[in-house]
């Protein structure tokens, strides 16, 4: 009895103007099909397909075997997974929403970031954990969180984040074919939110560590990635209407961080201000600013300001825009590096 | 053995093929599984648990000399281990915990390997894509990775195809204490829906370094598993034979594709948790020595003497061959040297990572910083 599925299921070609969750659907329908060894595991992501519809349609056309939905428990979807990527498959695991990842965490920073280092590289775990994560989106709690930088500070995991369509179309794919564990991480925020995707694109050109200049600039360097990166754009919009250039960096990646990338625009700028959902403290943001300060000492006009989360649990729906970075704290930020 | 009937050391429905005493036991259900047995088969697992168990000595003795860092005795658990990891065929794929010494040499790991984890000069010590695979120190872990794996072997069409050279089983192997834990409950609901072909191999051995089974169950351990809609059996850990026999049963089921299977070995754990535990400080010598008596290589002994099947000259070879490993333990582990300082930053990932890279260089300028102008420190 064999179990791979026979059936075979239509990809989607050419350009079409997509919501970021139909990209990552059509890149993970293309992954199925193109290497009988992907499968996909979480909870309800079978005929549900994901409570935020992301593997819709993938069960009917690739079949239980292949798009399984796992028991209600996440450690055992990562710690099954590190079994299935040992026998040669490439597990792509859906954990639920952020907030519920951390039964899963013991797993993924104890075994999945380790074993290839363990076994001195004889083993290698093609694993990837996608995450919807962020907030704005009126959740209770457990719902709206971001919890990137734990797994960051894993040495191990590759982190990345897509902030567009097109992009989460190449990085899924990209992703998918790392040897190395991957932690996804999707914007939910912008989930619905339409660009143009190039379904004949191949597999992440930039591959899977490098930013990139999102917006050119002359003034401030602002680094954002995932959710941020659209209001980062806003606010070089709002900034530009006042005289002041701003460049915007997606960092696309926060494992490894892409400092060269970073810094060169920072060079340019003198100025920085780094933009996460995530609470500030400790965050990506120390971490940048701490690179910038090494590489750039004497380019800065001013010092690198965070704008993020406070440090308290996630805040009531009612109130989550008091603690989201907004455009208007990035404008702020941006005009107290201006000014100092 | 207690003879509570409830309590989860008893006693009672313990399979048993092989006497304390070495007199063979008939047993209606699992004779049939130990039938191939001959006598040349029995004194190979006699002659392992020899090995294993002067490994495991010699191992102890070099810690004390800091020659390891660290080691976890399997003394005691020979029976179980090498009974169950010979009832296991070539393709056959186990997941240990961090003490399953008899089974890594079944299955042809070279036992002075075992000690490059516990010299701390590697994290693994041997090549886990042959069917055996890394040590898990975090308690039940990988009982979640036995299972995922089975979960593909299913996936390649390896099971109940009735060729016995393809069919393959997966086995876990994990103590009493680790069963507590959520990943080893999970495994069993991902087995059980998956239908996986996996034996869960329990050794209760009594202890979690100072805590008795009875902080982790209160009836015995293999009764969780119909819960989970898996069958269960429990088993004398220490009659290698038994062990070998429900091994076999187990293994079999997987391979034609009924599922996975659940076996708790009753067992002892005779040495202390690690070289760093101190057992007087909760437990009795008198129950050490109840144990003692109940040892699995004098049973096998016994059994092979009672029926004429132990010549003096195979002790002898096999005491020789005892003595040649612990010589060549000890020559091999003092000769283990740690990888060279670099290697560190070798296999953090598969493919280049920035981050790495840049700690690696900046490492590599920072120890050349020491040279003088000639090359030398």
């Amino acid at each position: 009895m064999t179990m791979t599925s026979e059936r075979t299921a239509p990809v989607a070609t050419g350009v079409q103007r997509l919501p970021m969750a139909k990209a990552i659907n059509a890149g993970l329908r293309r992954a199925l099909a193109e290497d009988d060894h992907v499968m996909l595991m979480g909870e309800d992501i079978g005929r549900l397909g994901g409570v935020f519809r992301v593997t819709d349609g993938l069960h009917a056309d690739f079949g239980d075997t292949r798009v399984v939905d796992t028991p209600l428990a996440e450690s055992g979807i990562v710690g099954t997974a590190i079994g299935l990527a040992l026998r040669g498959y490439r597990p792509v695991c859906e954990i639920q929403f952020d907030g519920f990842i951390f039964p899963a965490f013991d797993q993924i920073t104890t075994q999945l970031a380790k074993m290839h280092y363990r076994s001195r590289g004889r083993l290698t775990l093609p694993v990837v954990i996608r995450v919807p994560f962020g907030g704005a989106i009126g959740a209770i709690e457990h719902h709206s969180e971001s919890p990137e930088v734990l797994f960051a500070h894993t040495a191990g995991l590759r982190v990345v984040s897509p902030s567009t369509p097109a992009e989460a179309y190449t990085m899924i794919r990209q992703a998918i074919a790392s040897p190395d564990p991957v932690l996804f991480f999707e914007p939910k925020s912008r989930y619905w939110e339409k660009g143009e995707v190039d379904l004949d694109a191949p597999a992440d050109p930039l591959g899977l560590d490098k930013a990139r200049v999102v917006r050119p600039g002359t003034d401030v360097t602002v680094v954002a990635y995932g959710p941020t990166v659209a209001t980062a754009l806003k606010a070089a919009d709002a900034a530009a209407a006042e005289g002041t250039s701003i460049e915007v960096v997606d960092l696309r990646a926060i494992s490894p961080l892409d400092v060269a990338t970073v810094a060169e625009s920072v060079r340019r700028t003198g100025r920085c201000v780094v933009v996460h959902e995530a609470p500030v403290l400790y965050g990506v943001g120390a971490e940048v600013a701490a690179r910038v300060t090494e590489e750039c000492f004497y380019s800065l006009e001013a010092p690198v300001l965070r704008v993020g989360g406070f440090h308290m649990p996630y805040p009531v729906a009612k109130l989550e825009h008091e603690y989201l970075p907004s455009l208007d704290r990035v404008l702020d930020a941006v005009d107290r590096t201006m000014g100092f | 053995m207690s003879h509570d009937p409830t309590g989860p050391l008893s006693d009672i429905g313990l399979v048993q093929l092989l006497a304390p005493t070495g007199e063979r036991v008939h047993d209606e259900r699992f004779d049939t599984y130990a039938a191939d047995l001959t006598s040349d088969d029995l004194r190979t697992m006699y002659r392992d648990m020899v090995l294993v168990r002067r490994f495991d000595r010699e191992a102890t003795a070099l810690q004390r000399q800091g020659e390891l860092a660290l080691f976890a005795q399997c003394e005691g658990q020979e029976g179980a281990q090498i009974g169950s990891a010979h009832a296991l065929a070539a393709q056959d794929q186990v997941f240990p915990s961090y003490r399953e010494h008899g089974v890594a040499h079944v299955r042809g790991i070279d036992l002075p390997d075992v000690l490059r984890l516990f010299r701390g000069v590697d994290q693994g010590g041997w090549d886990p894509t042959h069917g055996f695979h890394l040590y898990t120190l975090v308690i039940g872990s990988h009982v979640l990775h036995a299972t995922g794996y089975a979960m593909g072997v299913q996936r390649d069409g390896l099971v109940g195809t009735g060729d016995p050279a393809k069919d393959t089983t997966t086995i876990v192997y994990f103590g009493d204490g680790s069963t507590a834990q959520g990943d080893v409950n999970e495994a069993m609901v991902f087995a059980a829906v998956n239908h996986a072909p996996v034996v869960f191999f329990c050794q209760n051995n009594q202890w979690a370094i100072s805590e008795p089974t009875s902080r982790q169950a209160v009836r015995p351990i293999a009764d969780r598993a119909p819960g989970f809609g898996i069958p269960s059996v429990r088993v004398d850990g220490n009659d290698p034979v038994a062990c070998y026999a429900v091994t076999r049963w187990a293994a079999q089921r997987a391979r034609d594709g009924q599922g996975p299977t659940f076996v708790e070995a009753l067992t002892y754990r005779m040495g202390a948790h690690t070289t760093s535990d101190d057992p007087t400080r909760y437990r009795t010598s008198e129950e050490e020595e109840t144990w003692r008596r109940r040892d699995p290589i004098d049973r096998l002994r016994a059994h092979l003497v009672a029926s004429g099947e132990l010549s003096p000259a195979f002790e002898a070879e096999v005491a020789q061959a005892a003595d040649e490993l612990g010589e060549r333990i000890r020559t091999q582990v003092r000769a283990m040297q740690a990888p060279a300082k670099a290697e560190i930053f070798e296999h953090v990932y598969a493919t280049a990572h920035s981050v790495v890279d840049g700690e690696r260089a900046w490492y590599t300028e920072y120890e050349r910083s020491f040279l003088d102008a000639e090359g030398q420190r």
